[in-house]
């Protein structure tokens, strides 16, 4: 079998389509390079949607743990304590044990236990949580400056927060969130590997990692090709995020500009 | 100092030549998490079938034995990379395995699997079937074509079946017994599958000697009925 | 007096706590130094130490650390006998490849073949200390790096003014102010550090995510004094609580921490100490 029949085959294997039988025997390369590639799909999926909708959570978060009333500033801080204070290891269990315990008094909550959403939600919790904390951070560290301006402007509440507040809130924390989506990326790995079930064998990366390991008895091929994915990914991450870093920064003098490269505030 | 090194290595050489294959101490590889054939005891020890079968197998071969516990994903890494010496952990002879590693004999005969679901009526081709990654029994599910869910540990295979997840849970017959003793509600399927051959010993393919040492003493208690006493007392499979 | 709680199983995991606790505390200096020699040769002027450094930051920061752990440690403790068997034993003439079998002499072996058992855990508890200090010094490299870079630029100019070489100013300027810009970040990474210690687990160490799997596990009548059913979610909730508990005094140490590094730093905080102080 040719290299190009087995990417016909395999490349779309992990979401449902092409050959049902994963490759039993004469494990090749070629097969391994497309399944754990095709893996990725989820790697990709599961970050990218937690990643955008933890946004706005972490905004909010932010906003809730700087704020003078109680009512919101303590719920913020427990959220956030309760989510960067454990590891997502066990978040993951927990969270597949009580969607499973929901799903049996309420059919509403059946597609939960499926990975697709369940563990989405559990990453989009932890990635809001971390965020929260780097946005935190960024908001406490505005210059007093900016926010004098905005009451000299005359500008208050929404527009303020909108104009002056938020943009330089995610410019502070834009290296750091870099950070954390990196790690967020990799933290996908652990969907499969605790607590969510695979369904009819379509897993993520390190799902058919494993897979490959195991029926090879080889860890030190299917291993380094998955890292060399994540490698690429972590490239493109950190591509992406520069230029939407510049963009953010792109008012600034060249000089300034500079100054907010290396800031290693908070990384996750 | 340099020469109590010296002379420490030169003990252990000599102690090691006094073995014919160099294997003064014998690890025993075991997964620990398979009850009836090797499990933790209440005292924190590999216990099990296995154990005892393990240990008067190295008695019978005169060999001194100790006991190692380790993750079923990579156990057959650790034994060919020379972290133990024998996997007896309940694994079935296949013949991808063998590729790997070398099997004694089998000393226990191929045993079916055996289902497990909260309706004895169930058809189990149109259903949903769990069963634990990596192992055969989810090999055999897929290549069957019908759907099958997979979970990092035997545990999640069984609370999916009790939670409703899945509709059976395919797997060994004596652990299954063991989730049914904990759970009335649910009930072993009249189908049973052959799957996997009997379960041996693994060793690196290098280590002819030592294989022939426990062959040699596997052979002997099939003989003189130890074997299949051994079998009947931790109701594992059947008698040969 | 004997019960449930007091098994000899139940000891092993209390006892495993106190190995992840031990592997924290080993293995943040040894990350540290790690991450400090990453930067020093990261920064270094000479171009195949750069990339040395730089390489190892990128590459080992971009994989995900399950990965690593994967195989890391089957490698780690291979490459070390094959060293081991070079130097022990040049003569010998058999490969050491057989096609999977990994082969080295018997006085190559880690430990050697007849070592009790515990010298066998201690060898694989210090494989996983290396391997996590080698993850984490990718990181803390990265974070070190930044440090470095984010020391006024002023006091570097100031050190060559009193004629300070380019070793004396990173010794003697450079390394005593970084700390306070790198430690928000290495107390994050600290944090990162607590929460990877579940995976400890596939570096074939027993930690507490073994024993309270294993506990947690349903108990037929024949094998235990004590069965019970699938109890996995009351060892899942202690392992939880000693991770908040972990958490909450190490947010109170590096609080303190920061509070004693800014004391008299050219920063804002340090500012701020010095006003409330005069």
């Amino acid at each position: 079998m040719s290299c190009l029949e087995t990417i016909a085959d395999y490349a779309f294997r992990s979401i449902g389509y092409g050959e049902r039988l994963l490759p039993r025997g004469d494990y090749t390369l070629c097969q391994q390079f497309t399944l754990i590639g095709s893996g990725m799909i989820w790697n990709v999926y599961f970050g990218i949607v937690a990643l955008i909708s933890g946004f706005g959570l972490a905004t909010a978060l932010a906003v809730g743990k700087a704020s003078q009333n109680r009512w919101l500033r303590k719920p913020a801080e427990w959220f956030i304590f309760l989510f960067r204070g454990s590891p997502l290891f066990i978040q993951f269990f927990f969270g597949y044990f009580f969607f499973l315990s929901l799903k049996t008094h309420y059919p509403f909550f059946d597609p939960f236990t499926s990975a697709w959403l369940g563990a989405l939600i559990v990453l989009f919790l932890n990635t809001a949580a971390y965020s929260g904390e780097i946005f935190y951070g960024a908001l406490q560290s505005i210059p007093k400056g900016d926010t004098e301006a905005a009451d000299a402007y005359g500008l208050s509440g929404w527009p303020r927060f909108r104009r002056v507040v938020w943009p330089t809130m995610l410019r502070l924390a834009w290296p750091a969130y870099t950070n954390e989506a990196i790690f967020l990326f990799h933290s996908t790995t652990l969907v499969f590997f605790s607590g969510f079930p695979a369904w009819q064998q379509r897993g993520d990366a390190l799902y058919y990692a494993n897979y490959f390991a195991d029926k090879t008895f080889n860890p030190f091929i299917p291993y380094p090709i998955l890292a060399m994915y994540f490698i690429l990914v972590t490239l493109v991450i950190i591509w992406t995020m520069g230029r939407i870093g510049r963009r953010l920064n792109r008012h600034l003098p060249q000089e300034a500009r500079r100054k907010f490269r290396f800031r290693p505030q908070v990384i996750r | 100092m340099k020469n109590l090194i010296l002379t420490t290595a030169a003990v252990a050489l000599t102690a090691g030549m006094a073995m014919a294959d160099g294997h003064s101490v014998v690890r025993m590889g075991t997964e620990g998490a398979y009850a009836p054939w090797n499990f933790i005891n209440d005292a924190g020890e590999v216990d099990g079938f296995e154990r005892e079968l393990g240990d008067e197998l190295c008695a019978r071969a005169e060999l001194t034995c100790e006991w190692v516990t380790n993750e079923w994903d990579s156990i057959i890494p650790n034994l060919t990379s020379g972290n133990y010496d024998t996997i007896i952990a309940g694994m079935s002879i296949t013949d991808e395995r063998d590729e790997v590693i070398d099997f004694t004999q089998a000393y226990t005969p191929p045993d079916p699997s055996s289902y497990l679901a909260m309706d004895g009526s169930l058809d189990v081709e149109g259903g949903v079937i769990a069963a634990q990654t990596g192992t055969i029994q989810a090999a055999f599910i897929a290549e069957a074509g019908w759907t099958l869910v997979e979970f990092a540990t035997p545990e999640e295979t069984v609370a999916a079946v009790v939670a409703g997840e899945a509709d059976a849970v395919l797997a060994d017959k004596s652990f299954l017994m063991t989730a049914m003793e904990t759970n009335g509600d649910l009930v072993m399927l009249e189908r049973e599958e052959m799957i996997g051959g009997g379960v041996g010993m693994g060793l690196r393919e290098s280590d002819g000697e030592l294989r022939a040492a426990f062959d040699a003493a596997i052979t002997s208690m099939k003989e003189d009925g130890t074997l299949n006493a051994m079998i009947e007392k931790w109701e594992v499979a059947s008698t040969w | 007096m004997s019960c449930y709680l007091t098994t000899g199983k139940h000891m092993n995991f209390y006892v495993s706590f106190g190995t992840v606790l031990l592997l924290l505390a080993i293995t943040a200096p040894l990350a540290l130094s790690f991450g400090f020699g990453g930067a020093m040769a990261a920064r270094s002027r000479i171009a195949p130490l750069s990339w040395f450094g730089k390489g190892y930051i990128a590459i080992v920061r971009g994989v995900p650390d399950i990965a690593f752990f994967l195989f890391f440690v089957i490698a780690l403790d291979q490459a070390f006998e094959y060293i081991r068997h070079h130097v022990k034993c040049p003569d010998w003439t058999d490969p050491i490849r057989q096609g999977t079998d990994f082969i080295v002499c018997a006085e190559a072996k880690l430990p050697l073949g007849n070592a009790p058992q515990w010298v066998h855990e201690a060898y694989g508890f210090s494989l996983a200390v290396l391997t996590f200090a080698i993850v984490f010094g990718a990181f803390a490299a990265n974070v070190l790096f930044g440090a470095m870079r984010a020391v006024p630029k002023a006091q570097l100019e100031t050190a060559e003014a009193y004629g300070m070489t380019r070793r004396q100013t990173f010794w003697r300027i450079v390394v005593p102010q970084m700390w306070v810009y790198a430690l928000p970040g290495l107390g994050n990474l600290w944090m990162v550090l607590t929460k990877a210690t579940p995976l400890l687990f596939l570096l074939g160490v027993e930690d507490i995510v073994y024993w309270a799997r294993e506990l947690g596990g349903i108990k037929g009548e024949r094998f235990t004094d004590y069965p019970h059913g699938d109890w996995r979610m009351w060892y899942f909730l202690v392992l939880l609580v000693f991770y908040l508990g972990l958490t909450r005094v190490s947010e109170v140490v590096l609080a303190r921490l920061m509070r004693r590094l800014t004391r008299g730093q050219a920063t804002a905080g340090g500012e701020a100490q010095r006003k409330a102080a005069a």
